[in-house]
């Protein structure tokens, strides 16, 4: 009988060039095949130029795609980038991927977009891949059920060279999260909370895997916004099992399977599932019943609370370490330690990044602020993911909704989560942002973020102070009606 | 790569956990181009403040940097072991270190040696009572010396041998091009190419 294998296993297995030499001084762990290299502007030059010096090609164009998306501006994208540096960066990759002979998709292309939603969206992304690219934030990918990480620019550099990794052995940890979440209870609750759970280190050295009843109601998109964090609890990668979600997410999709080839392929992911008598290094349980909405208070990702609790005291914290970074981190943020968290007062909301600029992160907005006022001292930006999710949100009329509340709409990128772009917050600026890190002067030079969902944003962009959508007065009728529609 | 084999430098208390790459070099440095030059980019933010340790001598010679658990969480920016190197660390230990922080710098010849966090509490002490202490971090024996502090410390074999020899990664794995290619035949059809690029 065959070895019981967790998924994770199961896709690692599967991509082993070579095994590794074993035990000793030299050995050398596994050689595993990456199956898709996504390339961005900000960790490719090095590497590029080390094949250059190094006199060697691209091993596998083929299996390599790259965009724009850390530098490049939210507003004006027909004009040239108006920051040099930025502007060079991305005339370097588009320099590099025309001599290395790699697709790109570059600003004003309907396909361009955060590297993280374009390849989901465009079916590249697909059950039992390995995916890597120069960003952390490459666990996303997990969420079709890939073995998914970020990596650096050294990496980068050898994965175009050979298209494979040496890989160190990981240890599994599953997360179960059993029940079913409450109206204004999403994904990004549930991935805060996990982080909150098992600290910022919790899964180093571990790839995580997304289990139970919670997990299989989620849509790809919220399953995006779960892996995503993955990195944010210390695991380089997590997943879930692909499921009929999954596949009906795919069907159809530029680059999914057609045909014959559909058939295989799903014949495939089904064995793609942990098995019964497997055993993790670890299990996490998280109950999505009593799940709140969850906010961050601190600089690290996993200093988070519901939203209906306090900022917790230093004293709290029993570990010398945690003690010492909760203060620094209370006195980075403004805050004073019991303050209810929904006192809070914010001057910017930033909806977009990675985990939450997908369509229905955009549409639960949406249905939020439909028909209410926009706090008038707060100052509201949205970026969508890609251009791609642009486009089809304003053939929704989601543009208008966004408008209409004062907000801004913008063109798609990584924006505000890491300020690479004028998108910056200004110093002692406070912002609900529905990122994912809220390191000191990660949003711009001394700006403060609190991490949140897409419907926490929306809801404090009309109280004025961090809020869920509970705290709303109930909505005009016209909107009411609309939004039970939907 | 450089050999790395043994080092003795001036150690550099950093009595904080969860240093995150975004602290280490923020991201309006990483819009550059080239792989070196990025001493200035190091602690950028931290350094305006005249308190930081390394505004202070004789900490600002040092090569040797002990901080607290988790070092190099949150992006996998390479940068930041680009910037450490380029300032002259030679060596971080701490007694937790996020996994593509780890992995980027046993990629450029930046030992992260892990410690156990009471060693490293000790060596804090030590370098506090007295500033400008010289820390060997050895290599061969996996041993850290700190005063009358001798120190274990962990990293992977292959790491190490890969640091002890200075050896490039791309060259080793080429050398296995053979399995590369007849793994390649072996990959199912349906599996996704990026070329030729199918558009919605």
């Amino acid at each position: 009988m065959a070895v019981a294998k967790t998924l994770a296993e199961k896709v690692w297995d599967a991509h082993v060039v070579r095994k590794g030499d074993g035990e000793g001084a030299n050995a050398q762990p596994d050689l595993l095949f990456i199956d898709l290299h996504l390339v961005h502007e900000v960790t490719s030059p090095q590497a590029f130029e080390g094949l250059r010096l190094a006199g060697r090609r691209l091993r596998r164009p083929d299996l390599t795609i790259a965009t724009e998306d850390h530098n490049t501006p939210t507003l004006d994208i027909d004009k040239p980038i108006a920051d040099l540096t930025s502007r060079t960066q991305i005339q370097t990759l588009r320099n590099n991927c025309a001599e290395f002979g790699v697709r790109l998709h570059s600003l004003g292309d309907a396909e361009q977009g955060i590297v993280h939603v374009v390849g989901p969206q465009l079916g590249l992304t697909q059950p039992g891949m390995t995916v890597v690219c120069g960003d952390s934030h490459t666990s996303t990918h997990g969420a079709f059920g890939a073995l998914a990480m970020g990596i650096g620019t050294s990496e980068v550099e050898h994965v175009m060279a050979t298209q494979t990794l040496s890989l160190k052995p990981f240890k599994t940890m599953a997360i179960n999260v059993e029940g079913t979440l409450r109206p204004g209870v999403t994904a990004k609750d549930i991935i805060l909370a996990v982080i909150a759970k098992i600290g910022t280190g919790g899964g180093q050295g571990y790839v995580l895997e997304y289990r139970g009843s919670a997990i299989r109601a989620l849509s790809m998109d919220a399953r995006m916004t779960i892996c995503n964090m993955s990195i944010e609890a210390g695991a380089r990668a997590g997943l879930v099992a692909p499921d009929q979600t999954t596949y009906d997410y795919m069907y159809g999709r530029p680059h999914a399977p057609q045909g014959a080839e559909w058939d295989a392929a799903v014949e495939y992911w089904n064995t793609l599932r942990t098995d019964e008598d497997a055993t993790f290094d670890v299990e996490v349980d998280l109950d999505a019943n009593t799940l709140e909405p969850f906010v961050t208070w601190g600089t690290n990702p996993g200093q988070g609370v519901s939203l209906s609790a306090s900022v917790p005291s230093p004293d709290d914290f029993g570990d010398e370490n945690a003690k010492a970074a909760a203060e620094r981190a209370l006195q980075y943020m403004g805050l004073a330690a019991g303050t209810p968290m929904k006192e809070i007062r914010v001057d910017t909301v930033f909806l977009g990044s990675c985990t939450n600029s997908r369509m229905e992160d955009l549409r639960a907005a949406a249905d939020i602020i439909r028909g209410r006022q926009k706090d008038p001292n707060i100052r509201m930006l949205v970026v969508p993911g890609s251009a791609r999710v642009r486009l089809e949100a304003e053939a929704e009329g989601l543009d208008k909704v966004f408008k209409d509340f004062g907000a801004e709409w913008r063109f798609a990128g990584c924006s505000m989560c890491l300020g690479m772009n004028p998108d910056q917050l200004e110093v002692g600026e406070r912002c609900a942002s529905t990122s994912n890190r809220n390191f000191e002067g990660r949003q711009g030079k001394g700006g403060r973020t609190h991490l949140v969902s897409p419907v926490v944003a929306a809801a404090t962009a009309i109280r004025g102070t961090l809020s869920s959508p509970s705290d709303l007065d109930p909505a005009p009728e016209s909107a009411a009606i609309r939004t039970d529609a939907a | 790569m450089e050999k790395f084999t043994t080092h003795t430098g001036i150690g550099v208390p950093l009595r904080q956990s969860n240093v995150d790459t975004d602290q280490i070099i923020p991201a309006v440095y990483l819009k550059r181009i080239t792989r070196t030059g990025f001493e200035d980019a190091l602690f950028a933010a931290w350094r305006k403040d005249p308190a930081f340790i390394l505004n202070q001598a004789p900490f600002n010679a040092g090569s040797v940097l002990v901080a607290g658990p988790d070092f190099g969480t949150g992006s996998s920016r390479e940068h930041a072991v680009w910037a450490l190197k380029d300032y002259g660390f030679k060596t971080v230990l701490s007694s937790r270190f996020a996994d593509i922080f780890r992995g980027n710098s046993g990629k450029q010849g930046l030992l992260a040696a892990e410690l156990a966090q009471d060693d490293i509490e000790l060596i804090w002490k030590e370098l506090e009572n007295a500033p400008g202490t010289e820390v060997t971090v050895d290599l061969l024996s996996k041993t850290v010396v700190c005063g009358n502090i001798v120190a274990p410390f962990e990293i992977d074999d292959y790491t190490r041998w890969r640091l002890l020899e200075g050896l490039d990664d791309i060259g080793l794995t080429l050398q296995h091009e053979e399995d590369i290619t007849a793994y390649e035949a072996t990959r199912p059809p349906f599996m996704p190419k990026t070329l030729p690029a199918r558009l919605s």
